[in-house]
């Protein structure tokens, strides 16, 4: 097979795009539970998270090169930063481009359009406002092969990259598990009119939703800026990817949206290796173009969600 | 026992109040209008482009601005009923003054006669934004409206099918690396165009088409890009990232007529025309037919119709191929006019900017259609000759972004609506039917 003389390579690097895509899928996945829709500017959240990071990191490092513990202290200031500007996107999203609709009981097309029209508005905006070029966040660590695996040299940046998003992923299971909050996201995804007959405050457990997928979305997008750097149009790839991989671990299924993003991840670079990396979205396309048709709930079945 | 009551804090109050959150709403709709209109930023200087459109006196026209909409909002508010009334009977004037089928007969006639006589006097430029800018983009709002206005789908990939028609003129007439069986004149080619948009509209429809209205959606994005991709790397077969050039210009050698369309704008307008009046009427009478009748049940509610025996799927499948295949068409047009295809035609945001044209002018209904299409494609044009208010063309869809937000939080149904769809909109907020197809369809279309 074209990938089998690559393969721990391929999928050490499939793992690493994995974690991105997970990342972002939690977002869909949350929002899709509460509200029983796609959330298509969530691509936006996550560009707003990389250049959060970026300006904050630009003014702190600057051209320093930060080595041992301060290099850990920037990456979590990073994670933070790019999380909480795409937490302030999200949470004004909400406000903005969906409640007005919800309040009027809107048809789910006037959603989907409302957010399509959010999303270009803002990543055009970031656009005129930032400047059209990639920027380069501040390198916070020196990259380079930390240990191997299989053959397979495993990066510095991959490594930071699967402990943050591991840690923020074990996180947010634990919260919807076991919180309040979390309590309150299920119950809204299980039936939302019940739920605010028992007391919970619907519109304010959106926002949450939409915050704690906006701060993942936004952490993301400095893990990703990390590495490729950031522009206006950063988001329209990744944020369809995730969302492939969302719905084929089974979209509402936070879990799933784990399982369904790592796989895309090693299955997309595997997938690559036997074309042109220019293949590259075609396949990510084909993959969910195949999901939807063939197990359109997904790999672990659809969860949060009461969606039929 | 009576307790005293802590007097509630002057902000707490006013953040409880309607009226002050509505006004603080507008005023930051007029600031965020300040930023879009403003100068642009940069990566070194990411708050210069904010400072140069807040921090001098220009912002004060448009706090201004916000106060005025929010007085406006705030009126309708309190004579929302008299408001309503008046704006009724003017929307309801133009019915009454042609009340006759033959006097709306005439209205129509003399509109195509403007349509017919005016672009002669423009100039050279503006007879090619008529045909390049909005007679084409006339005929692809009127082939979405089908998808999105009619049978109530989200299709976000609708570029694709234009591509396709557009890379058919080039195949059939040779331009492509591959070459067909046999040549065919590019006016010949028209149905051929057609055939292909309209079945990989079918191909992509029929399995996609059962799944949920937002999963349709997504698939629809996805083909989009695969369509750019493809059209960039199959170099072999498109041509590859630098296209193909010479797709020749329509002619007809027919029972002694002979004609060439050259490199004149004028020509292809009246083509143009002739292809939205044809298709115009078409979906006029799709509209009223047993068709539209069955689309208008889908909308409404997908599942009474499903069990009053209308094939859902069916119908949905046949308003995606019809859109497709008028795109299809558009695309073709447009490859004989200007001679070559090129993947960067077929961007995604192109989608996003047809949805934007039915959008605005009012799902669903063919005037909202071509005067929304038409409208909006001047106005950049315009713009673009006679810069106001800051425009620039690289924010073009930032403004496209802001209107789909704008409308759909106050206009849902658009500048000038379909009456059925207005009334569709207005009960589903009531909780009263759906207004789109957004549920999963099961079983074979027969």
């Amino acid at each position: 097979m074209c990938f089998t003389q690559n393969f721990w390579n391929l999928v050490v690097s499939g793992l690493y795009d994995g974690f991105l895509y997970a990342l972002i899928a939690l977002g869909y996945t949350l929002v899709y539970g509460v509200l029983q829709l796609i959330n298509f500017a969530h691509s936006e959240v996550f560009m707003s998270g990389g250049f959060a990071s970026y300006f904050i990191l630009h003014a702190l490092v600057g051209t320093n090169q930060p080595t041992g513990l301060a290099s850990v202290g920037y990456v979590a200031l990073g994670v933070l930063g790019g999380g909480a500007g795409g937490a302030a996107i999200a949470f004004l999203l909400e406000r903005v481009a969906y409640r007005p609709l919800r309040r009027r009981n809107a048809p789910r097309l006037a959603f989907l359009i409302s957010a399509i029209g959010a999303s270009y508005f803002l990543y055009n905006l970031a656009g005129k406002e930032f400047g059209r070029n990639a920027l380069e966040i501040p390198t916070l660590f020196t990259n380079g092969p930390v240990f191997s695996v299989f053959g397979a040299t495993v990066q510095t940046i991959y490594v930071v990259t699967a402990i943050a998003a591991l840690i923020m992923l074990v996180i947010v299971d634990r919260v919807v598990a076991m919180t309040r909050l979390g309590k309150g996201i299920r119950a809204v995804a299980q039936d939302a009119e019940t739920a605010s007959l028992m007391g919970v405050p619907i519109d304010r457990v959106i926002s949450q939703t939409f915050i704690i997928g906006g701060l993942l979305g936004g952490a993301a997008g400095f893990l990703f800026g990390l590495n490729a750097g950031v522009i206006f149009t950063m988001g329209f790839t990744p944020a369809l990817k995730a969302f492939t991989a969302a719905v084929l671990g089974g979209i509402g299924n936070i879990r799933g949206a784990v399982l369904g993003g790592l796989l895309l991840g090693i299955v997309e670079n595997l997938g690559v290796a036997c074309t042109q990396a220019s293949w590259r979205d075609v396949v990510a396309f084909g993959i969910l173009v195949l999901v939807l048709l063939i197990r359109p709930t997904g790999l672990l079945g659809e969860q949060l969600g009461r969606a039929a | 026992m009576s307790t005293v009551r802590a007097p509630t804090p002057l902000l707490r109050r006013l953040w409880l109040s309607t009226d002050a959150r509505r006004l603080a709403a507008c005023v930051a709709g007029g600031l965020v209008l300040a930023v879009m209109t403003g100068p642009e930023g940069s990566g070194t200087a990411p708050t210069s482009g904010f400072t140069g459109s807040l921090g001098n006196s220009r912002v004060i026209g448009f706090v201004v601005f916000g106060v005025v909409l929010w007085l406006l909002m705030t009126a309708r508010q309190r004579y929302g009923t008299e408001i309503r009334a008046v704006s009724d009977r003017l929307s309801a004037a133009p019915r009454r003054l042609l009340p006759d089928k033959r006097v709306r007969g005439v209205f129509y006639l003399v509109l195509l006669g403007i349509a017919i006589g005016y672009p002669t006097v423009l100039n050279g430029f503006w007879q090619e934004v008529l045909v390049d800018q909005i007679g084409v983009y006339v005929l692809l709002a009127l082939g979405l409206n089908v998808v999105v206005g009619y049978a109530g789908l989200l299709d976000l990939g609708y570029i694709a099918f234009y591509a396709i028609g557009a890379y058919s003129a080039a195949y059939w007439t040779g331009a492509l690396p591959v070459h067909p069986l046999f040549h065919l004149n590019a006016f010949y080619a028209i149905p051929l165009a057609v055939l292909a948009a309209m079945l990989a509209g079918v191909i992509l429809g029929a399995p996609t088409l059962r799944l949920r209205g937002d999963y349709l959606a997504i698939v629809t994005l996805g083909f989009g890009e695969i369509i750019e991709i493809v059209a960039n790397n199959l170099q072999g077969v498109t041509g590859g990232a630098q296209g193909v050039i010479g797709i020749p210009h329509f002619s007809i050698h027919f029972l002694g007529v002979v004609y060439h369309w050259g490199l004149g704008s004028l020509p292809y307008y009246y083509l143009l025309l002739g292809f939205i009046v044809v298709v115009l009427i078409a979906f006029h009478f799709l509209e009223n037919s047993r068709v539209g009748r069955a689309w208008v049940a889908i909308r409404e509610d997908e599942v009474a119709a499903e069990s009053s025996g209308i094939n859902v799927l069916k119908y949905k499948v046949m308003a995606f191929a019809i859109g497709a295949s008028t795109s299809g068409l558009a695309g073709m047009v447009e490859a004989s006019k200007i001679g070559f295809v090129e993947p960067g035609d077929f961007t995604v945001q192109l989608s996003i900017l047809i949805l934007v044209l039915v959008i605005f002018g009012g799902m669903g209904s063919l005037p909202g259609a071509v005067i929304g299409a038409a409208v909006l494609q001047f106005l950049p044009q315009y713009l673009r000759v006679h810069p106001l208010f800051g425009f620039q063309q690289q924010d073009l869809y930032l403004y496209l972004g802001a209107i789909l937000v704008v409308m759909m939080i106050f206009r849902p149904v658009g500048v000038f609506p379909s009456r059925r769809r207005k009334r569709e909109l207005g009960l589903a907020e009531h909780g009263v039917g759906s207004a789109d197809a957004m549920e999963s369809t099961t079983g074979p279309i027969s």
